[in-house]
């Protein structure tokens, strides 16, 4: 046995015990709660490590979307106690890159595509080419398109502002209307875009600049009208002498 | 315990999502400090921890009513967290093991810093002689002496009767002894200040 001067093993090893560290709830359970979005309320749900889904409260009532958040990550969830620090700010702002997102169970390409997406700023519009071309898979154009329909963190990850360079919106999850309303509460000037588009005009230019950009690039929408040159395709401005904004990094998308 | 087997089951099955809050309140620390010392696994305790309750949970969600009353939700979600911890250290097998647990150590009744660190340096040195018992001795010791689980609970995590369960303790006690055995006490620990502390008891 121990001598009386140590202290005994079986009080030795109670020490060995580790408390709970703070949020490690948080760990296991995810939260959720109603918030309101841009368009509508939202759900919104997180984990410890970040944002894992969103659905539009008009598409989906609570019961359906904590049941689908269950079934599809296998974690249980319940209403929050308080809000996700930054999540109104971010729903208000439209800078959803703001927050930390949980995109476990996808794959690295469809992280990949929705990691380029998160880059799009506010009002702004990519083609899926450019999201193609961010991610180093500019053939992948199709697949993108299919990536970003199973994003599972819609609004906050701006899927809505990846449009078709033929100047048409293309599909959402939530259905095209939704996405227009999207981009029109946050000040996208989609109507400029399309008749751009039916034009021919795909990449707008400044004559005094020399640099073209993604027509709803915050610089091109700078350039005072007489300024203003339209492309069709990149290389014709680029032959006329204009490089590549570096704020929108406009590619060789092809239109359609 | 704050809250019992019974209704922590009772809870569950009347809103699983909700009940295992409670759950995860309840037997965290349990779940976590198995993790820690009954594995000696590679990766973190705490998500070895997180993964057994996860485990836990997507088993409990095919569960009925009945099963669920018939639940013995605590050496159940032992026995979860130590194939958790072996599959853990099956599959890391070749990265180095941590022995860091940051933070969230009991904090030992000391003095000031130095006999902090002794007592931190001892119950690492208890942790290391722990993790190289046998693994039916050292799962029977943490689950008696370091997380106070009933014999009978310990026997149904190590699938004997209660009789072989009590034996492995003993024997793993006996173990941790004999290997401070034959020291005077102020051998005892790593760190020569700590046995300072326990002669001025």
């Amino acid at each position: 046995m121990s001598s009386i001067s140590e202290v005994p093993i079986e009080e030795r090893l109670r020490q060995l015990a580790l408390g709970a560290p703070r949020g490690f709830s948080e760990r296991v359970v995810a939260r959720y709660t109603t918030i309101p979005g841009p368009v509508g309320e939202l759900h919104v749900a997180w984990t410890a490590i970040g944002v894992a889904a969103v659905e539009f409260a008009a598409r989906s009532d609570e019961e359906s979307f904590v049941a689908a958040f269950r079934r599809r990550r296998g974690r249980p969830i319940v209403p929050a106690a308080r809000p996700l620090a930054g999540l109104a700010a971010a729903l208000r702002s439209g800078r959803g890159a703001a927050l930390a997102y949980d995109l476990s169970g996808l794959s690295e390409f469809e992280r990949r595509v929705l990691g380029a997406t998160l880059s799009i700023p506010v009002g702004e519009v990519r083609p899926y080419a450019w999201v193609a071309a961010a991610i180093d898979r500019p053939r992948a154009v199709r697949a993108v398109g299919s990536a970003l329909g199973r994003n599972p963190v819609p609004v906050l990850i701006p899927c809505h502002r990846v449009t078709r360079s033929d100047g048409t919106i293309g599909n959402y999850g939530g259905g095209p209307a939704l996405k227009e309303a999207l981009l029109r509460a946050e000040g996208a000037n989609l109507d400029e875009l399309a008749a751009l588009a039916a034009a021919g005009v795909h990449y707008v230019g400044s004559a005094t600049t020399k640099i073209v950009c993604l027509p709803t690039c915050q610089q091109a929408r700078r350039i005072a009208p007489r300024h203003r040159r339209g492309f069709g395709a990149l290389a014709e401005a680029g032959s006329a002498g204009y490089r590549p904004c570096r704020r929108c990094r406009p590619g060789p998308g092809q239109p359609g | 315990m704050a809250v019992s087997d019974a209704e922590i089951c009772r809870r569950l099955a009347t809103d699983l999502d909700r009940g295992f809050v409670d759950l995860v309140a309840a037997y965290g620390r349990i779940v976590l400090t198995v993790a820690a010392r009954a594995s000696s696994a590679t990766a973190d305790a705490e998500d070895l921890a997180a993964e057994a309750f996860l485990r836990a949970y997507r088993a409990l969600r095919g569960y009925d009513a009945a099963r669920l009353s018939e639940l013995q939700v605590r050496p159940w979600l032992v026995t979860i967290v130590l194939n958790v911890a072996r599959n853990a250290r099956r599959d890391a097998s070749r990265r180095p093991r941590t022995d860091t647990l940051g933070g969230h150590e009991v904090a030992a009744t000391t003095r000031d810093a130095a006999d902090l660190a002794a007592s931190a340096a001892a119950r690492a040195e208890l942790a290391g002689r722990l993790a190289a018992l046998p693994a039916k001795q050292r799962t029977a010791v943490v689950l008696r002496h370091v997380v106070d689980l009933p014999i009978a609970e310990i026997a149904v995590v190590l699938e004997c009767p209660e009789a072989t369960a009590r034996s492995h303790v003993a024997r793993g006690l006996a173990a941790l002894r004999a290997a401070y055995g034959g020291r005077d006490s102020k051998a005892v620990g790593l760190a020569g200040d700590g046995s300072k502390r326990r002669s001025e008891r």
